[in-house]
């Protein structure tokens, strides 16, 4: 009966995709129902073939298969955005590389935000999923929740990824950082993410634990809150659905505080809560250790969202925004190093007793530099959000140097250590291919990370004193282009860091694929031994 | 602005009171007498059903030693 009915709502979306594909008024539009169209049409043949099939779910075995594919799709998805990273980066040195035959397509303005996409929704995301997956049955003792729902969830946020992809290079875009997709797409994604919600919930629910661990708030806190970050900066009325184009809800500095309420809680809740549940699993896991004070972690949870949810207003210093507003956010920013430098400390003396390790496993010594350069950029940001400081960080690029030591630093560095301790496991192998790659990984990662912040704090300081610096006379002495030509040596040092970065990601591809192809089967240990 | 001021006066008197309470109350309840020995059980039990869900039979977490009685779910 299921069956029909998946056939039948499979069939309805493909033909009203392909009605809607004919009187598409804009091309992403146009592109994105044929995507649809595809997607249906081919769902439906999937399944026509598998009707009847009764699909069996062992509640006596965990469900990886899904987060196999989730650890693909990182890797995959990683390697795409820090191309497309570096592409914009040597676009910034050399205009030139705006290449003149694709404008409209591959300029800066339309790859920047498939750059920030792709790595934070589509690398960060697909981490954030697959690891949650894991974390969650293991610290549950439970199979995932819901059966193929967590199937629905993987690939339906890979069409959510291709649609917003599409769309920015088509020129689809709402023109709210890092919420650029239009409606469909954010309706879409809402779909997935309340599926995501459900399982998760569902999983705690029939846990077999008595205690929710910590790793489980975190990962929650982040599901719930970009939900409700995710509905509210969407509230847009669609013009037809025809078109891609809609009307947003709010105006003004309304909708200025709810966009960078949004922004700075994506940083918030996706890339640090979602973040810090992985640092509170896999930490321990890899030390082989419980974490250094689990008193300390509940403090640090409820610290955190309690001040991160007000830093919004940070965003939008000598604005529109009333003046209250912006030192409300000032203040609870300056707040919030507490429980970030907290929760530091908590994954950095997990180590106390083994630091050994440091030495020996290029791996942990990955998610701790992960660990030190969330401290870093958790330093340095409620530095920034200060008023008199941000009068001369703010539109320079300070701040892209800032977000990418946390991005690249923070987040890169423990979704790397996250997916070299998931794959040997995952795919049942004795070890990894090779510890020396990964350290190569880790070196390559780690100086491409500083030459970007450094590179970056220069040109970002040299940039603001630049841009404020008047002469006896009180005009201002340079033009904005002066700015530019003073900053190229320093982007052409940035980018070269960005392919360090890359090429760390892409010896990572080849050792976790050597891993799974080349390295010994594990066994289980106990098989083999009769109790006799 | 009616609604606005309203909001604006409810949040920065007693929904402020009411979640600085609930946050000394969760640093509180942190700290608790008991709760040593709640989170020493919890954070070790991320080394155990690493490969497999706990089964029917299984208790739902071997106890360490003397611990006081479970907590409701």
């Amino acid at each position: 009966m299921w069956d029909y009915v998946k056939l039948i709502v499979l069939a309805a979306v493909a033909v009203a995709a392909a009605i809607i594909a004919s009187y598409a008024r804009d091309l992403a539009h146009l592109v994105h129902m044929i995507i649809i169209m595809l997607t249906a049409g081919g769902l439906f043949l999937w399944q026509i073939r598998r009707v009847g099939e009764r699909v069996v779910h062992n509640q006596s075995e965990y469900m990886d298969g899904v987060i196999r594919y989730g650890v693909i799709a990182t890797a995959f998805w990683g390697v795409v955005g820090f191309l497309v990273g570096v592409v914009i980066a040597f676009q910034l040195a050399w205009p030139e590389l705006n290449l003149e035959f694709a404008q409209g397509y591959t300029n800066f303005g339309r790859l920047r935000p498939l750059h920030t996409s792709a790595v934070i929704f589509a690398f960060g995301g697909n981490a954030l999923i697959a690891s949650a997956f894991y974390v969650v049955q293991r610290t549950s003792a439970a199979r995932l929740w819901g059966g193929n729902l967590a199937w629905f969830v993987f690939w339906g946020y890979q069409l959510f990824i291709v649609m917003a992809a599409t769309g920015y290079v088509l020129g689809s875009t709402q023109g709210q950082e890092y919420a650029e997709p239009e409606w469909l797409t954010d309706l879409w994604l809402t779909i997935v993410w309340v599926a995501f919600l459900a399982i998760y919930l569902g999983t705690l629910i029939k846990r077999r634990e008595p205690h929710i661990y910590v790793a489980n708030w975190f990962y929650l806190s982040f599901i719930v809150t970009v939900a409700m970050l995710h509905l509210v900066n969407n509230l847009q009325i669609p013009v037809s659905i025809f078109g891609s184009m809609s009307v947003p809800v709010f105006s003004g500095v309304q909708s200025a505080m709810v966009q960078w309420w949004y922004g700075h809680n994506a940083v918030g809740f996706f890339l640090t809560a979602g973040f810090l549940g992985m640092m509170y699993y896999f930490i321990p896991k890899q030390a082989e250790r419980p974490v250094y004070s689990y008193k300390l972690s509940i403090i640090h949870f409820w610290a955190l969202i309690f001040l991160y949810i007000w830093a919004g207003p940070h965003h939008l210093h000598y604005t529109a925004l009333p003046d209250w507003a912006q030192t409300l956010g000032m203040t609870f920013s300056i707040m919030l190093w507490m429980p970030s430098w907290g929760g530091m400390i908590n994954g950095l003396m997990t180590l106390s007793g083994a630091w050994d390790k440091l030495r020996t496993d290029p791996v942990i010594r990955m998610m701790v530099v992960a660990v030190g350069f969330y401290g870093m950029a958790t330093f340095e940001g409620p530095m920034m959000s200060i008023r008199a400081v941000n009068s001369l960080s703010h539109y320079t690029d300070w701040t892209i140097g800032h977000v990418h030591s946390g991005a690249l630093g923070w987040n890169g560095m423990i979704t790397f250590g996250m997916l070299y301790y998931l794959v040997p496991r995952l795919w049942k192998r004795e070890r990894l291919y090779s510890l020396s790659l990964v350290s190569w990984h880790f070196w390559l990662a780690t100086i491409g990370i500083v030459l970007y912040a450094a590179s970056m704090w220069v040109t970002g300081i040299m940039e603001g004193l630049m841009w404020r610096q008047v002469d006896a006379q009180g005009f201002l002495v340079n033009s904005f282009a002066d700015t530019v030509a003073a900053k190229f040596p320093m982007y052409v040092v940035r980018g070269l860091g960005g392919v360090m970065f890359l090429v760390g990601a892409l010896i990572m591809c080849y050792n976790l694929w050597k891993t799974v192809t080349s390295v010994g089967e594990k066994k289980p240990a106990a098989a083999a031994v009769p109790a006799e | 602005m009616e609604t606005y001021t309203l909001l604006r006066t409810f949040a920065d008197s007693w929904h402020l009171l009411f979640m600085t309470l609930f946050f000394l109350g969760v640093i509180g309840w942190a700290f608790r007498p008991g709760a040593k020995k709640v989170h020493e059980e919890t954070s070790s039990m991320i080394f155990r059903n690493d490969d497999s869900p706990a089964g029917d039979d299984d208790a739902p977490a071997p106890p360490s030693g003397n611990r006081e009685p479970k907590e409701a779910r």
